[in-house]
């Protein structure tokens, strides 16, 4: 067994736990929805600002449902204390790390195709034309959500209050790669080529690589005792 | 001509010294400013069973988190397998096998799932077969199908030694395993702990139970305060003596402002 189908393997497992419990994208989804739903009683049909604040309400609910996720990531592993038994295997921490980062990107990111699907009824947005490249900004908010979320959501696990630990920790961490993702996709919903947006894109990919590595490379001193 | 009398002394001295699985030497482990290992030391031969009696809070889950790479020492030297658990923490994981009174166990998994996880991750060949037959072993073949969260507590931990067993680990840490179980649960885990003792594996166990701890033992030792106080063959050890003399270190030594 090599270092991706190990990793694969604990994605695998996470995923086989959420088929049959549905926990973890069952809260995410309907916590997205209520966003989404809040928001869109506040904000007046034919506002002028409107187009402005929609790219906001979207990566907000992305956000806050996406945390909801990653606190259930690592805390399923205290369950019988199986981040112990995880970690007594042989395999190198880099491995666990991607196999749960797999995990959450996944979930992440069929999270925030149904929130964008949620959007688009409530706001009338049609999205279908746009599919695509909004498909790409969230794929690339997603890895870089899921990259540091998955890092901090280790690092808080063995935490009392990690639900309001993880967020303080990653709020702050994750305001370029928000930033980047309601620009993005305001350009998108504007009907403007994804072109436009292009630096946004590269600050994401760029973001991504930079904390997928790290996350990588410290995820061992995390784990440690 | 001296050199080679000299390697082939060396030779005969060394076929006379037993090999050691576990070596450890001043070893101390501290919780924040609290020691909770005070410069142990131990050893074990390669095949052995030892028991480690002793109270709560005496260290002994903290010796065996340090034997099995799950926590390091602050100070000392810890040597399993012939390998530092410091230094070459990922080569001594791929043999041994740790049987916790925490399962390891996901509950939404089921029991042939648990175990194939597991297996992927030690990067054990054949690895269905292995899980069955190990399955059987344990008598849990007719559920394997079903989630481990629905098993009762006996039988997770019975799956337990089965995923702990799964890359035939040839040292074994047993930390409590008997913790919750009811007097038929607890009979089934030492038959299926008593095939584990086959000569060939070096096995700790950690208990605070006299009865069970003293089953199976070749050994047996008392831990108090973070050190071992007692070490006795099995053979030497007549019950009621023993129990007195546990009961004696733990109530002498058992007091931490001491």
């Amino acid at each position: 067994m090599g270092f991706l189908s190990q990793s694969w393997a604990i994605a695998r497992k996470d995923i086989i736990g959420e088929l049959r419990t549905r926990e973890t994208v069952v809260s995410m989804l309907l916590f997205g929805f209520l966003v989404i739903l809040v928001f869109n009683f506040g904000i007046e049909p034919g506002l002028r600002e409107e187009n402005l604040v929609k790219p906001g309400v979207l990566w907000a609910a992305f956000i806050f449902a996406g945390i909801l996720g990653l606190n259930r990531s690592f805390a399923a592993e205290k369950e019988n204390d199986c981040l112990q038994g995880l970690l007594l295997c042989p395999v190198d921490r880099s491995v666990i790390y991607l196999g749960k980062f797999l995990g959450n990107f996944i979930f992440t990111v069929l999270m925030g195709l149904i929130v964008f699907l949620f959007f688009s009824v409530l706001y009338n947005v049609d999205i279908v034309r746009d599919i695509l490249p909004l498909g790409l900004i969230v794929v690339l908010a997603a890895v870089g959500f899921s990259a540091v979320g998955t890092l901090f959501s280790a690092l808080s696990v063995g935490i009392k209050t990690r639900d309001v630990i993880l967020s303080i920790l990653l709020f702050p961490v994750m305001v370029p790669v928000v930033l980047a993702a309601a620009k993005s996709s305001g350009v998108v919903l504007d009907g403007r080529p994804l072109g436009e947006a292009g630096l946004w894109l590269g600050l994401m990919l760029v973001y991504d690589v930079i904390f997928l590595t790290v996350s990588l490379m410290t995820f061992d001193y995390v784990v440690e005792e | 001509m001296t050199s080679t009398l000299e390697t082939r002394g060396q030779r005969e001295a060394d076929a006379t010294v037993p090999e050691l699985t576990i070596r450890v030497r001043g070893l101390w482990k501290y919780f924040g400013h609290v020691p909770a290992l005070r410069g142990l030391d131990l050893e074990l031969e390669k095949g052995r069973f030892l028991t480690v009696f002793g109270p709560n809070g005496a260290g002994k889950t903290t010796l065996i988190k340090v034997l099995s790479t799950q926590i390091g020492p602050s100070e000392g030297e810890v040597m399993v397998g012939g390998i530092d658990v410091v230094r070459d923490a990922h080569h001594l994981r791929r043999r041994i096998g740790v049987i916790s009174h925490n399962t390891y166990l996901y509950p939404n998994l089921t029991g042939l799932e648990n175990l194939r996880f597991y297996g992927r991750m030690y990067g054990v060949s054949h690895l269905d077969d292995r899980a069955a037959r190990l399955l059987e072993e344990v008598g849990l073949l007719g559920r394997m199908d079903d989630r481990a969260g629905t098993y009762s507590r006996g039988m997770q931990q019975r799956l337990s030694i089965a995923r702990a067993l799964l890359h035939e680990p040839d040292i074994m840490f047993l930390d409590e395993p008997y913790t919750g179980l009811d007097q038929h649960a607890s009979r089934m885990l030492r038959d299926v702990l008593e095939t584990l003792h086959t000569g060939e594996r070096t096995i700790l166990l950690t208990t605070h139970n006299i009865d069970q701890g003293l089953e199976m033992c070749d050994e047996v030792a008392i831990q108090v305060r973070g050190r071992m106080v007692y070490r006795e063959p099995i053979t030497s050890i007549d019950r009621s003596a023993f129990e007195q003399t546990y009961f004696e270190h733990v109530g002498k030594d058992y007091r931490w402002d001491s």
